[in-house]
């Protein structure tokens, strides 16, 4: 196992109290897995990813641990943190389009960032070309703006930038949100090439988009409302999904060929509960069309299939009775 | 006759700088919009779709050709001629959260149109007509009225900006990628919307670069390429018996639940995918590739 999280908590100090995007989380990532985490805008998934690599000092770990290789990571000492990031976990933010330094060029960007990290300009340098050239880049860029480089190209130089110290984890979130569909398959495409080439050993992809995990990730943890609903192979999640979110989550995807003439698809009606205050029990219970009276207590989240981990009072039954 | 007609409509952007030149957003494009009917407008960034769009709001003037709306050429628009057009037609954009002041409350929006359109309207007359048009987007008006955008979620904000549309006489919607930043959840409601609203008799022109979405509502699509139309016609025949290369790779690259890009053990060509089937390389020509009709209605570009 190269991540393990254990019942992680992370909350946001407020005035108005603890607001919890992230609530008793446990999950692990394989070796060359790519980990997919969908959710609706407001479930946690961000401040999950962020807070593995501590990104943002203003949240508070209120319990629970990570380890990366079997190593604890201090990810309430900021300082601590430093000499993991980049070298043994990295992060593509969301907006990976601006996270780019426009003042100064590829090159001084890339140096400065490995020098932070101790590592010489040249000593890399002929692996950045090299890696430049996989993602159909040529060297040109390097003494280029950001400014000069389209949406895409840019999404790519961060991508090579973020993993080349070649990092046990990369966290990539929403990176390919932004883009265009055929982009979308070449970014999508890179990030199965580079676990592929070990140059990442696996990764967390968070997107609100479930098709494209569908074609990159081996395994989608789904979560709402700061907790998890259902974690399973990206085959088993698409096909046969248990937990009731999941279930609608998809059914509100038009697939190319679907029609309104012919097929009305519905989406979700409401929207997750505030995370300031959350209802107690399911959190899902008040959209959910099968919510009945146990959806009261806080269902466990439980493996109810080798490998289908779901938390949902009716689901459990359900198969328990199977 | 048509509601709207775009004809032989090119804009072109001088670019300043060293490099100084002239960039070609839209070469001569042509087709209409009819009452009661969704057209879906589907490029990449940079094929000058929202170039289009502007220029049917007037935001932009076009570099040559016209626009016709209910048989009059919106460039010849006067002042007074303008404000009665903005009665008649109503764009929505991306970011519903940019498109608010956020120092104002949201139902600001519709005051400032009684403002300029319904001076002389009673209160009550006016808040019976807000409720009406809040009802037709399914909004509860207890939960939208009286609050800052920041208060509101996306989907919410983007359905008041429609309510906001219907309190006029709204005969053309221009929505301008309208759910990209929504989440998938709420997504689907609004399209649901839009189709209600079209079977209402509106003409709806969908500004979108998310093909299955296009697919699910339109009656008609038009895909451009480097600001020419590459293909167009019923969304059937294009997205069923699509004939140009390019509209094909862009239907190969969409993600897809149940299809994978790639069969699973196939060796996966990295360069191929990089390369931008939108972005071939040389100059763009001045003149748009010919368009011929391969089917009834269905028109192809020759290949450039």
């Amino acid at each position: 196992m190269t991540v393990r999280v254990e019942n992680l908590k992370i909350a946001y100090r407020t005035l108005a109290g603890d607001v919890c995007p992230v609530d008793d989380v446990s999950f692990s990532v394989g070796d060359g897995e790519i980990m997919g985490l969908a959710g609706e805008s407001g479930c946690g998934k961000s401040t999950l990813g962020t807070s593995l690599i501590r990104l943002e000092t203003r949240m508070a770990v209120l319990g629970g641990k990570v380890e990366l290789d079997g190593v604890e990571l201090p990810i309430d000492d900021d300082r601590a943190m430093r000499r993991y990031r980049m070298k043994e976990i990295s992060l593509v933010p969301q907006y990976a389009m601006s996270a780019l330094n426009p003042t100064r060029k590829i090159r001084r960007l890339a140096a400065d960032l490995l020098r932070c990290h101790g590592v010489g300009y040249g000593e890399i340098a002929d692996e950045l070309r090299r890696r430049l050239d996989l993602v159909g880049l040529d060297a040109g860029v390097l003494d280029r703006y950001p400014f000069e480089l389209s949406g895409g190209m840019r999404q790519r130089v961060t991508l090579v930038l973020s993993t080349l110290l070649n990092p046990s984890l990369l966290i990539a979130d929403e990176v390919t949100s932004a883009l265009d569909v055929s982009t979308q398959r070449a970014v999508g495409e890179l990030m199965m090439e580079f676990r592929d080439r070990r140059f990442v050993k696996s990764m967390i992809a968070i997107t609100h988009d479930l098709s494209i995990l569908a074609q990159i990730a081996d395994s989608i943890l789904v979560m709402y409302a700061g907790r998890l609903a259902e974690k399973a192979g990206s085959d088993t999640i698409v096909n046969s999904p248990l937990h009731p979110y999941t279930q609608l989550l998809l059914a509100s995807l038009p697939a190319v060929g679907v029609r309104h003439d012919d097929t009305t698809l519905v989406g979700i009606p409401g929207r997750p509960p505030p995370l300031s205050n959350p209802p107690a029990g399911c959190r899902f219970a008040d959209r959910c069309p099968f919510a009945y009276a146990r959806c009261k207590e806080q269902p466990p989240f439980t493996e109810v299939r080798p490998g289908h981990q779901v938390a949902c009072w009716k689901v459990a039954e359900e198969v328990q009775a199977a | 006759m048509s509601t709207l007609q775009i004809e032989q409509v090119s804009k072109l952007y001088r670019t300043s700088g060293l490099a100084g030149g002239v960039t070609r957003a839209l070469r001569e494009v042509s087709f209409d919009i009819d009452q009661g009917e969704v057209v879906t407008l589907i490029g990449e960034s940079g094929s000058g779709k929202t170039t289009l769009g502007k220029i049917v709001l007037r935001l932009i003037t076009a570099s040559s050709g016209k626009v016709v709306f209910q048989g009059a050429d919106i460039a010849g628009f006067g002042r007074a001629e303008l404000r009665e057009y903005y009665r008649y037609v109503q764009g929505i954009f991306q970011d519903p959260f940019s498109s608010y002041n956020p120092i104002y409350k949201a139902d600001r929006v519709f005051e400032m149109l009684r403002d300029v359109y319904f001076p002389r309207v009673p209160q009550r007359a006016w808040e019976a007509k807000i409720d009406s048009a809040l009802e037709a987007v399914t909004l509860n008006p207890g939960d939208v009225r009286n609050r800052y955008p920041h208060q509101l979620s996306g989907g919410q904000l983007q359905r008041l900006l429609i309510a906001r549309a219907l309190l006029l006489d709204v005969k053309l919607l221009i929505a301008d990628e309208v759910i990209s930043m929504l989440d998938a959840s709420t997504r689907v409601d609004i399209l649901n919307l839009l189709v209600s609203l079209k079977r209402a008799g509106l003409a709806i022109l969908f500004i979108t670069h998310d093909l299955s979405l296009g697919n699910y509502v339109s009656d008609r699509t038009v895909i451009l390429r480097r600001g020419a139309i590459a293909e167009m016609g019923p969304t059937p025949a294009v997205f069923g018996n699509p004939q140009h290369s390019y509209t094909k790779a862009l239907l190969d690259a969409v993600p897809q639940l149940h299809k994978k890009w790639h069969s699973p053990g196939a060796v996966r060509d990295v360069s191929a995918a990089t390369r931008r089937p939108g972005r071939s390389v040389g100059p763009v020509a001045l003149a748009p590739p010919a368009l011929t009709e391969c089917e009834p209605g269905h028109l192809v570009a020759v290949e450039e």
